[in-house]
């Protein structure tokens, strides 16, 4: 069959962002041809600032390469504008006749800079802010004159302001509001911002309104010389940027008859009124909003490509934006309806002496907007939140102090990105630095912190500052910057599904194996990742326990192997005691052990367990079936599963015990034991208040009282410090088994995998909690039931591999005995 | 250079599962893909050689178990943007058994 013809006019970031998309889903499915203006292949126009800083230079921002388009057999055509559309014929003809027919037609004429209707508009050196050639302009005339007038003090503005004062000019910014970057920014943020501009030299007239630009004398070109404004003040200017806004560029889809308001009005599938002609970028209107920021464009660019995909799934339902200024040492973020109004309530931190002022915006419990100025260390944080609409009632009280990144570890207690040198070390898991990070952002071109996660391995392994590499990214790339779906966020690259879905799916339509789950939801990968297929596994046997088949294959080595592995490729093994405690008989197996398989290292663990380290694969098999003889089992220190239950001495020994700990302790060990989970789970036992045990800190904590227990769920003593909070008080051992078992369960059944549960219960809140586990006996009886029901029968798994010959096989290694084979 | 050494029964390797066989050229991994193929690579990422063997496979890729790293099985090539290759073996499937080729 003869492939269809796509035709893109526009060769920017919302259209060439649309062409990568579509490769992605359907690489062969068109012809694809590009008609661009500029002679540029596609650039990141939005780091023409730091461009025009003197911090990059062009090549730096090339997005795709000629090569690209060669690659991927796009047809370009550099230099040459459309200028008619021919629906009837469908076919596009240039401003040199070249013409093109279409199947279908894509629009990304982005938009122009709205040039002030005043006398000597036209004049030399009087210019918009938006390509290549404007920034040129601009850097040509830094070195051959001296005053620089900008009009309009908004986003754009300020940045060519910043750009020309670095560059050595005497710079004003001339604005008609009251305050700079009104639609950013509040009165107050905007006051601070303008003060640490002042500072580095850059001048200010608010309130002005620009009558006229004056043309300088015929010795130099009659270029401008000053801008005269209404009151009759007059300025010299050698160079005028016109920054006062953008026009979506409308004028060829009008020639066309296609209905245009703001912009080209589009659907939810970015379609405009011809079902053929697709639009998608500064130059679309969609439910009345004209997008300038980079951010809703790439979403637009999404949805799109999904549809000339022939796949129909996705749908465009508008942007919350998000606002970041690019100018080197100035931290600013807004995001949402920041100015509040009717029905909203605002928290406000006011520092004027220390240079810091934060803004939240609130409606019915919900965050609607943010500003922040001089600490916007937490505003990817409060952006998510504002874009997931989620309720905040239960952090209201702390919102304003941000999300906490105190507890963190592994980055020298910092918080703020923009304070940091090139050379503080952001990642301490991988060793990675911010200089590298902001390299590999502008170098590779990247926009979200997956991509910075591939190309650096920043944050991607423990994940702990996440936080750092958002803000790093979002002042790198400003409004570009958008943070991941954190509800809706697909599991990973094989799929568009979330956590959610794939839960609900595998529950509502009872999924009972992994391809099926592929099946049924469409999956792009024959067998999906290392990523996906441990989370389905993990799904399938939490949903339908004693249907669904375990998968080992799906899981990942350390509980295939049920041991852990080490960075030489040898194991650890960490027999079970349960509640922490032994007997001599169990420790001399171990020495025994570790004596005859030559263990080189024998230690405790976090959690209070014998640990055994350096044993051989081959040799695991043999280790167990000795531990076994003394009656240990597996204590899974390898698992996204039960792992231990610590406890103190308690009142079976303590002179302050009240309750007896230890005992607990090992029924909940007992009962757990076989637990699968999305994470690790981790459980303490205090025999009183002294929480020698550290109850505070685990999963679910038990703290023995005069009268009963407290329970304390969500701690984490990791990667974040949390402590546990209160659930509920009970008076029996049988209902701490009951009240932790139902709460486990409901987290195996609702959390998504890698989620611990300090996250899983951030996430719906601990009232969600309290309803299932304490306010509602029956549910909370069903809860328990299903745990444990899903735990009955389970059976040791050392002993498994020890007996079983199939499953002892996975241990072994093949010898080589050569046999010559006669027929090659 | 036509060494062919039969390593085991096809049967002997789970589906989406590997075997590990030591050789006087190093361990060397043999990994049966979820569409009976089969493939061999030196047992050792070259990121910080961890064991390719206990990865989880998928298409004809291999996640490593240590750091995550992705490479292909047919041509050991590391995907991007990581960079580096394993070593490959051939590695054949004849009468119901993997065979391996040693030079």
């Amino acid at each position: 069959m003869k492939k269809q013809k796509l035709v893109v006019v526009g060769n920017g970031m919302a259209g060439m962002r649309c062409i990568e998309e579509l490769l992605k889903l359907a690489p062969d499915l068109y012809d694809i041809v590009v008609f661009g203006a500029e002679p540029h292949p596609n650039y990141n126009r939005i780091l023409l600032s730091p461009v025009l800083a003197g911090e990059m230079t062009m090549s730096d921002i090339v997005l795709n390469p000629l090569q690209w388009y060669a690659d991927n057999n796009i047809g370009l055509y550099t230099g040459k504008t459309v200028v008619k559309i021919d629906r009837t014929a469908r076919q596009v003809v240039a401003d040199d006749g070249t013409v093109e027919e279409y199947d279908r037609l894509l629009l990304a004429t982005g938009s122009t800079p709205f040039m002030l209707p005043v006398p000597g508009r036209d004049l030399p050196g009087v210019i918009g802010y938006r390509d290549i050639k404007d920034t040129d302009e601009m850097i040509a005339a830094a070195g051959r004159y001296r005053h620089a007038v900008v009009i309009g003090g908004g986003l754009l503005g300020l940045e060519a302001a910043n750009g020309l004062k670095q560059r050595g000019m005497d710079v004003t910014v001339v604005h008609l509001m009251p305050w700079l970057m009104e639609r950013q920014l509040d009165k107050a943020a905007a006051g601070m911002l303008q003060a640490s501009l002042e500072a580095r030299g850059l001048k200010f007239l608010l309130e002005k309104q620009t009558e006229a630009l004056i043309r300088g004398p015929e010795s130099e070109g009659g270029r401008v010389s000053a801008v005269r404004f209404k009151d009759g003040l007059e300025i010299p200017a050698d160079l005028v940027v016109m920054a006062a806004g953008i026009r979506p560029n409308t004028a060829l889809a009008e020639s066309a008859r296609l209905y245009c308001n703001r912009g080209i009005v589009v659907n939810d599938t970015m379609q405009t009124y011809d079902p053929r002609i697709y639009a998608v970028g500064e130059c679309v209107a969609h439910r009345g909003i004209a997008y300038g920021l980079v951010a809703p464009l790439f979403e637009q660019a999404k949805v799109c490509a999904n549809h000339l995909a022939n796949f129909g799934i996705a749908r465009y339902a508008g942007s919350v934006t998000s606002t970041k200024l690019k100018v080197t040492g100035i931290d600013l973020f807004s995001a949402g309806n920041f100015l509040g109004g009717e029905g909203t309530d605002e928290i406000v931190l006011n520092d004027p002496s220390g240079g810091v002022y934060k803004k939240l915006v609130l409606k019915n419990d919900i965050l609607v907007g943010a500003v922040l100025y001089g600490d916007t260390a937490d505003g990817p944080w409060y952006f998510q939140l504002v874009k997931d609409g989620q309720d905040i009632h239960e952090i209201r009280d702390h919102l304003m102090f941000g999300q906490g990144h105190v507890g963190d570890v592994g980055h020298a207690g910092k918080t703020q990105a923009a304070s940091m040198p090139d050379e503080a070390e952001v990642c301490g898991c991988n060793g990675v630095c911010k200089g590298d990070i902001v390299k590999a952002i502008k170098a590779n071109g990247l926009f979200t912190l997956d991509e910075v996660r591939k190309h650096t391995k920043a944050s991607s392994s423990c994940g702990s500052c996440t936080g750092l590499v958002e803000q790093i990214l979002a002042s790198t790339i400003g409004g570009a910057y958008t943070p991941a779906e954190s509800k809706d966020k697909a599991v990973c690259g094989c799929t568009d599904h979330s956590h959610g879905t794939v839960r609900a799916a595998i529950r509502d339509q009872h999924l009972l194996s992994i391809p099926a789950v592929m099946q049924a939801l469409e999956w792009r990968t024959p067998n999906g990742c290392a990523s996906c297929r441990p989370a389905l596994n993990y799904y399938l046997i939490s949903t339908w326990p004693g249907e669904a088949k375990d998968d080992p294959q799906s899981r990942f080595i350390n509980e295939r192997a049920h041991a852990n592995i080490q960075k030489d490729g040898t194991y650890s093994v960490v027999p079970r005691m349960w509640g922490g405690l032994t007997t001599p008989s169990e420790l001399r197996a171990i020495a025994d052990v570790a004596d005859k398989y030559r263990v080189p290292t024998v230690k405790m663990t976090g959690g209070a367990r014998v640990d055994l380290l350096g044993i051989k694969k081959e040799d695991l098999p043999k280790v167990w079936a000795d531990l076994g003889k003394a009656g240990m089992v597996s204590g899974h220190a390898y698992g996204k599963s039960i792992r231990t239950v610590k406890t103190c001495v308690g009142a079976e020994h303590c002179r302050f015990g009240t309750q007896k700990s230890m005992a607990m302790g090992v029924k909940l060990e007992k009962m757990l034991f076989g637990m699968w989970s999305p994470h690790k789970v981790k459980l303490a036992v205090s025999g009183c208040p002294r929480n020698c045990a550290e109850a505070g800190i685990k999963d679910v904590g038990v703290i023995g009282v005069d009268s009963g227990y407290e329970l304390y769920v969500a701690g984490n003593g990791g990667i974040k410090t949390e402590v546990a909070q209160f659930m509920c008080k009970v008076k029996s051992d049988e209902e701490v088994k009951e009240y932790s078992g139902a709460f486990l369960q409901l987290y195996r059944e609702e959390g998504w995998y890698l989620e611990r549960t300090c996250h899983y219960v951030a996430r719906v809140g601990l009232d969600h909690v309290k309803a299932a586990v304490v306010d509602d006996p029956a549910r909370r009886r069903d809860l328990y039931e299903r745990l444990l029901f899903a735990l009955q029968d389970y059976e040791d798994p050392w002993q498994q591999a020890v007996q079983q010959p199939q499953r002892r096989r996975e241990y072994e290694v093949i010898a080589l005995t050569p046999v010559a084979e006669a027929a090659t | 250079m036509s060494d062919w050494t039969r390593i085991c029964a096809l049967d002997e390797i789970a589906p989406q599962g590997s075997r590990v066989v030591a050789t006087a050229q190093g361990d060397i991994a043999i990994f049966r893909t979820a569409d009976d193929s089969v493939f061999g690579l030196h047992d050792k990422c070259p990121h910080k050689g961890g064991p390719l063997s206990q990865g989880m496979i998928h298409g004809d890729t291999v996640t490593c178990p240590l750091h995550g790293w992705k490479l292909g099985l047919a041509d050991g090539q590391v995907i991007a943007p990581d960079k580096g290759c394993a070593r490959r073996f051939a590695v054949k499937l004849d009468g119901g058994a993997v065979w391996l080729q040693l030079n």
